[in-house]
């Protein structure tokens, strides 16, 4: 038994058994810690596919940034009148457990049919030397990615995130006067 | 087929099931919960699966690395829509006092 594969299924066993009590769990406060669970997760996984800066990313923005907003939205949508008493509700299990059930049933199939390291482009990379290895980092070929091939989804985003911080500002704003109760009073 | 996996090499196939169960959790919960704040959460959860799929097959590709690039942008993206999208729950949360999303009909007849 070797520790790489070792620590690989127990990365894999935390990361489903998070996702499970994220989806399962009624307190919103335990499904957004275990969606904070989940996150370091798959900045694992990314490290065992040998993508050190996606792995890095990962953990700055989702984990340092989504989800403090999420924490943010749950905080404020929620009247916290005792930590352990936030309780949400679940409907539709019928539906949503065909639809998992369907998609886990497909993903099985295609799995079971496909042999996916006999794939032609697959063994075509393996020729050619062009898989990573453990000694590789990513970084250098992102950053010439980043500046000649990915050059216009780079300035697109650029501009997306400029316009959704202003249109999320501005949607969540706070109206003083509107009609709403506000504590000055 | 578990223990098999006790190399220094990962199949790639490991990477499909885990990014298929992701998501078909992910599925589960913007279908089952009612609070609109878990349902982003699974939204989030949907978009983690389909990185790890990208990522895993970007492996084979070290010249390009296009599935990571493509991967760069959904985290991108993903944050965009977390924001605009909590900003929405907030505005609900103003208007209609709950985020129970069997509760917000007024547009029903």
């Amino acid at each position: 038994m070797s520790t790489y594969g070792f620590w690989f299924i127990v990365f894999s066993l935390v990361l489903v058994s998070s996702a499970l009590a994220v989806i399962t769990f009624r307190n919103i406060i335990y499904a957004a810690f275990c969606l904070l669970l989940t996150f370091f997760s798959v900045a694992a996984l990314y490290v065992f596919m040998r993508a050190d800066f996606l792995a890095v990313t990962q953990v700055i923005v989702y984990v340092g940034g989504i989800l403090i907003l999420l924490l943010f939205g749950v905080m404020l949508t929620n009247k916290i009148t005792s930590f352990f008493k936030i309780k949400t509700d679940v409907v539709n299990v019928g539906w949503g457990s065909l639809a998992a059930g369907g998609m886990l049933f497909l993903i099985a199939f295609i799995v079971r049919t496909i042999s996916f390291a006999n794939l032609p482009w697959v063994k075509n990379a393996e020729k050619a030397n062009n898989v990573l290895k453990d000694t590789d980092s990513t970084v250098h070929t992102i950053g010439i990615q980043l500046m000649t091939t990915n050059l216009l989804p780079l300035e697109i985003a650029s501009i997306l995130l400029t316009v959704a911080l202003l249109g999320a500002a501005y949607i969540a704003r706070r109206e003083p006067t509107k009609g709403r109760k506000t504590l000055s009073k | 087929m578990l223990i098999s996996a006790f190399l220094t090499e990962i199949p790639v196939y490991y990477y499909v099931v885990i990014s298929g169960i992701l998501f078909a959790f992910g599925l589960y919960a913007v279908i089952t919960r009612r609070n609109a704040v878990v349902a982003l959460m699974g939204v989030e959860l949907m978009l983690n699966a389909a990185n790890i799929n990208l990522v895993a097959f970007s492996q084979f590709d070290k010249a390009l690395l296009s599935g990571q690039m493509t991967a760069i942008f959904v985290i991108a993206l993903a944050a965009a829509e977390a924001a605009i999208g909590l900003a929405i729950v907030l505005n609900v949360y103003d208007r209609f006092r709950t985020v129970n999303l069997d509760d917000i009909d007024t547009m029903k007849e």
